[in-house]
């Protein structure tokens, strides 16, 4: 099968690649490139742990092919991090909050959470929060101590 | 859960894209936001040998405004709608609408031409597009025509679309002055598929009398249902609550939603028969007051 060249830049750093067509861009991310903190839960658009954003918008992962996001830019969970290594307020609030357990999902809803706070910088009511989160499932630790995260996660970006 | 191996193509103008359809149309699938595609090459439902990729056909991608309507290009983004001004103002029950479909994260792939395309019956948009009396701007390397939804949705996820064509746009009627509209759903959870859905828009005279009503129901039949006595019902006629009530029960008989797991047939036209009340309740209220919100 004929391979098919992405340039992607990913996490501000550019990647030039051959690849098969088929290959999903969550397993481009894992697999080719050793970006883990991407997680596939379900793998047909329902879960949302695979959410990372494109050109600064949140998409999932394993619902778009890699050679689809030729020419934009990627973020995924591994750019959260401060450069000396500490958490960010997202992540932060998270940790402090007790807002995961297993912690599968948790790399889809901080990703989601970025560009929804971004586009939301004064603090939502728990309804918008609700909204925000609605596009990511976690199994294990409940949603009351994510939304409490979040409303954390506002209050430490001041 | 991976797709299967296909051939990948990526046109770049629509007269590339029209010729690609042109000779490999019959064993190619048109991949737009990939949004229902990809899942459906992931489960392997689907494993066409050709993939064209329509991402970068420009001419795709844009609202515009003509006289009496707005046309959105095929390849624009649900998000892209969500968020116009233009379409808020001109076509208010699309931006209240849209944003049933999916979650963010959908709608940040998703297209309209998609949407459409797919046809299932419990989408928003098909429903929408029917209320209006909308078109669909089909596009071939030998012609171009508009088709109405009736012409379009055959039934469950089929459409008469052949494999040469793809959908270039849709027109979306504007609101009419002294109209209003309103969009119910219920679905299981925001997000989820509707169980059932309603879009109404009705047009008052002078004395505030029903001049025109135009309602379509999703998610009951194959295909959005026009229920064209209901709408006769209440022409010329002063929309009171008794008068709207007895309107929203007048063909649930004509209704056959699939009962499952989520709902029964009956809960289904019983629930169709609500939101279609409040529906006509909230459409009147807002022609009455001639808000365009
Ligand atoms: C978790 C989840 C929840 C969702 N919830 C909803 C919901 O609540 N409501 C809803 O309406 N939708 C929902 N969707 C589906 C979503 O709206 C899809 O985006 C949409 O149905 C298809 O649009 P697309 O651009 O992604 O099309 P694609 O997936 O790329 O294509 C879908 C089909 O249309 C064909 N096609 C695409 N574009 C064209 C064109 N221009 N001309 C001709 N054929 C074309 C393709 O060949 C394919 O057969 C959901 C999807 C997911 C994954
Ligand atoms: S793995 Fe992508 S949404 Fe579940
Ligand atoms: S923390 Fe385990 S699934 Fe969310």
């Amino acid at each position: 099968m004929k391979e098919t060249l992405v340039k992607v830049t990913i996490n501000g750093k550019e990647v030039a690649k051959e690849i098969e067509s088929r290959w999903l861009l969550s397993d481009f991310l894992r697999d080719n490139l050793g970006l883990t903190g991407t997680h596939v839960g379900c793998e047909h658009g329902v879960c949302g742990a695979c959410t990372v954003l494109i050109n600064g918008e949140p998409v999932r992962s394993c619902l778009m092919l890699a050679v689809q996001a030729d020419g934009c830019q990627v973020e995924t969970v591994e750019s959260l991090a401060r450069a000396d290594g500490s958490f960010n307020h997202i992540q932060q609030a998270f940790a402090n909050n007790h807002a995961l357990q297993c912690g599968f999902c948790t790399p889809g809803f901080l990703m989601s959470l970025k560009s929804f706070m971004e586009n939301n910088p004064t603090l939502p009511t728990d309804e918008e929060i609700r909204e925000a989160i609605s596009g990511n499932l976690c199994r294990c630790t409940g949603y009351s101590n994510i939304i409490k995260a979040v409303k954390e996660a506002y209050a430490l970006n001041c | 859960m991976k797709p299967p191996k296909f051939s990948y193509l990526r046109p770049n103008d629509l007269a590339e894209a029209l010729d690609l359809l042109a000779e490999y149309g019959e064993d190619a699938k048109i991949m737009s936001g990939g949004q229902s595609l990809i899942p459906l090459l992931n489960m392997r439902l689907s494993t066409p040998r050709y993939i064209i990729d329509i991402g970068r056909v420009k001419e795709l991608h844009g609202i515009k405004e003509e006289e009496d309507a707005i046309v959105i290009g095929g390849m624009t983004r649900h998000v892209d709608v969500e968020k116009s001004e233009l379409i808020k103002e001109k076509c208010p029950l699309l931006t209240e609408g849209i944003r049933w479909v999916g979650h963010t994260q959908i709608r940040s792939r998703g297209t309209i031409g998609g949407s459409i395309a797919h046809a299932d019956p419990s989408a928003e948009l098909p429903c929408i597009l029917t209320a209006l009396r909308g078109e669909i701007v089909v596009a071939s390397k030998e012609d171009e025509f508009t088709l109405t939804p009736e012409e379009f949705f055959l039934s469950y996820l089929l459409t008469s679309l052949e494999p040469d064509q793809l959908i270039k746009g849709i027109r979306f009627p504007k609101l009419n002055k002294n109209s209003g509209y309103a969009f119910e759903e219920v679905a299981r959870r925001h997000g989820d598929f509707a169980l059932v859905e309603v879009a109404a828009v009705i047009n008052l005279d002078k004395d505030g009398k029903v001049a025109e009503a135009q309602i379509a129901l999703g998610g009951a039949n194959a295909v959005p249902f026009v229920p064209l006595e209901t709408e006769e019902f209440l022409i010329g006629k002063e929309p009171n609550e008794t008068i709207l009530k007895e309107a929203a029960t007048l063909q649930l008989e004509d209704l056959d939603p699939e009962g499952d797991i989520h709902g029964s047939k009956e809960y289904r036209r019983y629930l169709t028969g609500v939101l279609l009340q409040r529906a006509l309740h909230t459409a009147v209220k807002r022609a009455r007051e001639g808000v365009v919100v």
